[in-house]
């Protein structure tokens, strides 16, 4: 009996293989690009002596990385992370903890996704960051506003992929169910609701990066709260209030680093809940 | 012979509508959806007006919006009777729609070659996600640095969180389209131009589309926090001008004209990508979707 | 255009066409998804004449396509050599052949444009090759349609017509570009008995006009003996031909044939090979290749 399958020596490792793909290295090449077309820009008048209009006016890469590793020394700047990060995940679990439930009630019960869907719709194109001022009159203290908001556009983006995945899923696995005896429980319980999963998570990552526009919106609007650094919304819009433009530079990329980050910790999580989709 | 059979259409256009209108109307759903509308306009009104708990009375109930908002000499200020009502929603709109069609038209045809071409995807795509975590009014301090007065650095930002959105829609289509069909067309012996023209964009038309809807959210999401921070006017602006001064029914009529005018946008690009697929409707309401 | 009278195969100057001859010669391929080598064809020769109906046999996931999508210049071969009509479409100096309108492949899961109605799906290949006017192309599709018997649902969109509507235009789609080899690949596998059998006949009508070379890859049996001229089956991965059965049956044909002697005749003489290559696939218990 033949072999059909001829195997050539070990698998290479991932960095191995990373190292000889030709998409990572255009990829390097494109962003040191950049960086050096910024920096380029950005010093043009120090070395040239003409402005280049618009890049000319910001900082170049060398000012920020240097401001970068000045910046890391200071508490009041881990705290800003702290203090974003906390924002974040509060609003961002409130949401789910209320979103999911509520979509999930949309989707099986059709009653109920009658009345509730168009109160839900009609106040859902009002962007979140429109409710900031009710937000601010309405709740005691600006960190609860602030979260509310947070809360807001987190909520409607996890209603809409919930409902939109439980509803896609093929009747015929319910039908099987119940040819075998399932319960109503058991079916939301092992069928809707493993197979909503996954848009679950799409919710949760979309939902997870508005979550952040949200807060660093709420952070620079409304002064980022008394205590300690206020958060990297206010970190920003100080830096750019004494005119440290480095410095401004160095809160953007922190937060699009968190950012990044919390939007990982999601696709992770959700890797390790979904196994029957890792099947490449 | 008549050709009317090559060509065979079903109900099309107003009669279509109507006749979807009737269906409807026999399912408990539109009543469903006067319940359910009526619920929250009443628990809105009994809390804020009738009622007064705290905190909600606050804010201005129902009744108080909608007679300031019809009245010809408001209170506060505004209504639908007052010019600077619409200009606001005019100058709102009208930074939409220059923010929309740059995003559009120049990530749209980004997305295109980045789906089509692995080589420039290569190039292009790691700086675009680089750049993309950012959040958009993280721009803002640099925006009002790099451009001069109010307009610009508006439209920029809104531009700037559209774009995203549309190039990653639009490649992610292109990629989504079926191999056979790029196989079909080169077995039919298309060029490389044909590919693109016949198979690429109408492929992924579907993707563009979801994405240009996301897009005008995101770009009056982006709009609004502009205004409210740096505007002169503007829905967003009068929302926060308002604020500071203490007319709430102001305030609050603003953001439900923000939601619906925001809802009208959404509600054109729906259309317009339905017109555009055609091929799509008819298939769906072929499964009476 | 020629008469609809019995072609026998052995007299292929006798025809309309005499083009379409491929010649299959020790074509081995070998993937590699993930630096694993999979050994999907090995050492495989064949010769299509001009004008026939060579149907594939096999167990899933064994190969067949991997023939179809060499002549159709999807994929490379490792090494070996194809040629139609006495030019290489790939070989050593040339592992990738060129796609081309001589060679057009009706696709599993069809592969009308959904985004064009039939008529502009049949016209789409002259008028890409500037064989045609985008007028004389419609109106010539539009002809072949109605011909075709898809008189009614020519201007709409695949999406709104049945599975073997859609089928049927893709077939004419092809043929409208005059091709020397017709490719398909399981085109009827999603259908129902009664679909495939009207399909059967429409293929059958087709053929008997045109006189197309039709390499069909099929997993059923009795239409491959009911279509072919030669049924030509294959072992499970790696792909080799193990029997070759010849399907010396006049044309034209039709239903009638499926309850004859002959038939049954050659129904079991070529299940036992099928079926001893369908066992050792099936305890293989590998993916598809598909």
């Amino acid at each position: 009996m033949e072999q059909a399958v001829v195997k050539t020596g070990k698998q290479k490792s991932k960095i191995v293989k990373l190292l000889f793909d030709l998409t990572f290295w255009r990829g390097v090449i494109a962003i040191i690009v950049f960086l050096v077309l910024w920096e380029i820009g950005a010093q043009a008048k120090n070395w040239f002596g003409f402005m280049v209009p618009f890049v000319g006016k910001l900082a170049p890469p060398t000012d920020v990385m240097v401001r970068w590793v000045e910046v890391a020394g200071w508490p009041g700047y881990w705290e800003s992370w702290y203090l974003s990060t906390g924002r974040v995940f509060l609003g961002f679990i409130v949401a789910q903890v209320i979103g999911i439930p509520f979509g999930l009630a949309m989707a099986v019960n059709k009653y109920f996704r009658g009345m509730f869907f168009p109160p839900f719709e009609i106040l859902r194109p009002i962007p979140p960051l429109a409710w900031v001022p009710a937000s601010i009159i309405f709740w005691p203290t600006t960190e609860l506003s602030i979260m509310f908001v947070t809360f807001l556009g987190a909520f409607y983006t996890i209603v809409i992929n919930v409902l939109g995945g439980a509803r896609s899923i093929d009747i015929q696995y319910l039908r099987a169910a119940q040819s075998m005896g399932a319960s109503q429980w058991d079916l939301f319980y092992k069928i809707i609701l493993p197979g909503t999963l996954p848009s679950i998570f799409v919710g949760a990552a979309v939902g997870m990066g508005i979550t952040w526009e949200v807060v660093l919106a709420g952070e620079m609007i409304s002064g980022g709260g008394q205590q300690g650094g206020g958060g990297l919304g206010f970190f920003i819009w100080s830096s750019y209030m004494g005119g440290v433009m480095d410095q401004v530079i160095v809160g953007m990329i922190s937060i699009g680093l968190a950012g990044y980050i919390s939007s990982s910790l999601i696709r992770y999580v959700g890797h390790a809940c979904m196994p029957w989709r890792r099947m490449f | 012979m008549s050709d009317q059979g090559v060509t065979g259409q079903g109900p099309s256009g107003l009669y279509l509508f109507f006749y979807k209108t009737k269906k409807s109307l026999k399912t408990p759903m539109p009543y469903l959806a006067f319940v359910g509308i009526g619920l929250w306009l009443l628990t809105y009104f009994l809390l804020n007006e009738y009622w007064k708990v705290f905190p909600f009375y606050k804010l201005p109930g129902p009744v108080e919006v909608v007679t300031e908002w019809i009245s010809s000499d408001p209170i506060w200020g505004t209504s639908l009777f007052t010019e600077d009502y619409y200009i606001n929603i005019w100058v709102s709109c009208r930074r939409i729609f220059i923010s929309f069609a740059l995003a559009t038209g120049l990530g749209v045809p980004l997305g295109l070659f980045m789906g089509w071409s692995r080589k420039f995807k290569d190039y292009t795509f790691p700086v675009l996600e680089t750049l993309r975590p950012i959040p958009i009014l993280a721009w803002v301090p640099l925006a009002i640095v790099m451009f001069a007065g109010f307009e610009t650095p508006i439209i920029f930002l809104a531009t700037l969180a559209s774009f995203f959105v549309t190039a990653l829609n639009t490649m992610l289509g292109v990629e989504s389209i079926d191999e056979s069909y790029f196989r079909a067309a080169g077995c039919l012996g298309s060029k490389r131009r044909h590919v693109f023209i016949h198979v690429v964009v109408p492929g992924s038309l579907p993707f563009i589309f979801t994405g240009l809807q996301i897009s005008i959210g995101v770009g009056w999401f982006s709009l609004v926090a502009a205004e409210m921070i740096s505007g002169d006017f503007g829905l967003g602006y009068m929302i926060m001008a308002s604020y500071m001064v203490n007319k709430y029914t102001t305030m609050v009529m603003a953001m439900l004209t923000l939601g619906f005018v925001g809802w009208i946008t959404s509600a054109m690009v729906r259309a317009a990508g339905n017109r555009m697929m055609q091929w799509r409707e008819r298939a769906l309401g072929q499964e009476g979707a | 255009m020629n008469t609809a009278s019995a072609q026998p195969v052995s007299n292929p100057l006798a025809g309309a066409k005499t083009k379409g001859a491929i010649s299959i010669r020790n074509v081995t391929k070998v993937y590699d998804p993930g630096g694993v080598n999979v050994l999907a064809v090995e050492d495989c020769s064949l010769e299509i004449a001009p004008g026939e109906v060579c149907m594939i046999v096999g167990p899933s996931g064994c190969g067949k396509t991997t023939l179809l999508n060499a002549i159709a210049g999807f994929h490379s071969i490792t090494s070996g050599q194809i040629d139609l009509d006495g030019e290489m479409l790939c070989g050593p100096s040339k592992p990738l052949a060129d796609q081309g309108a001589d060679r057009v492949v009706v696709f599993q899961n069809g592969a009308l444009f959904p985004w064009k109605t039939l008529v502009d799906n049949v016209a789409f290949g002259p008028v890409v090759q500037g064989t045609m006017t985008k007028t004389e192309a419609r109106d010539k599709a539009v002809e072949m349609l109605v011909e075709a018997g898809l008189s009614n649902v020519a201007g709409k969109f695949p999406g709104e017509v049945s599975s073997g509507m859609a089928r049927r235009a893709e077939i004419v789609r092809a043929l409208i570009n005059n091709p020397k080899v017709l490719l398909l690949d399981e085109p009827y596998r999603a259908m129902d008995g009664l679909t495939k059998s009207i399909m059967h006949e429409s293929l059958l009508e087709v053929y008997d006009r045109t006189k197309v070379t039709i390499f069909f890859i099929t997993h059923d049996l009795e239409e491959a003996i009911f279509l072919g001229d030669r049924v030509i089956v294959m072992t499970t991965r790696p792909a080799r031909t193990k029997k070759i059965v010849d399907v010396k049956i006049e044309r034209p044909r039709d239903y009638r044939l499926l309850s004859s002697e002959e038939f049954r005749v050659l129904v079991e003489e070529t299940k036992e090979a099928v079926h001893e290559e369908a066992v050792k696939a099936f305890e293989a218990g590998e993916r598809e290749l598909a």
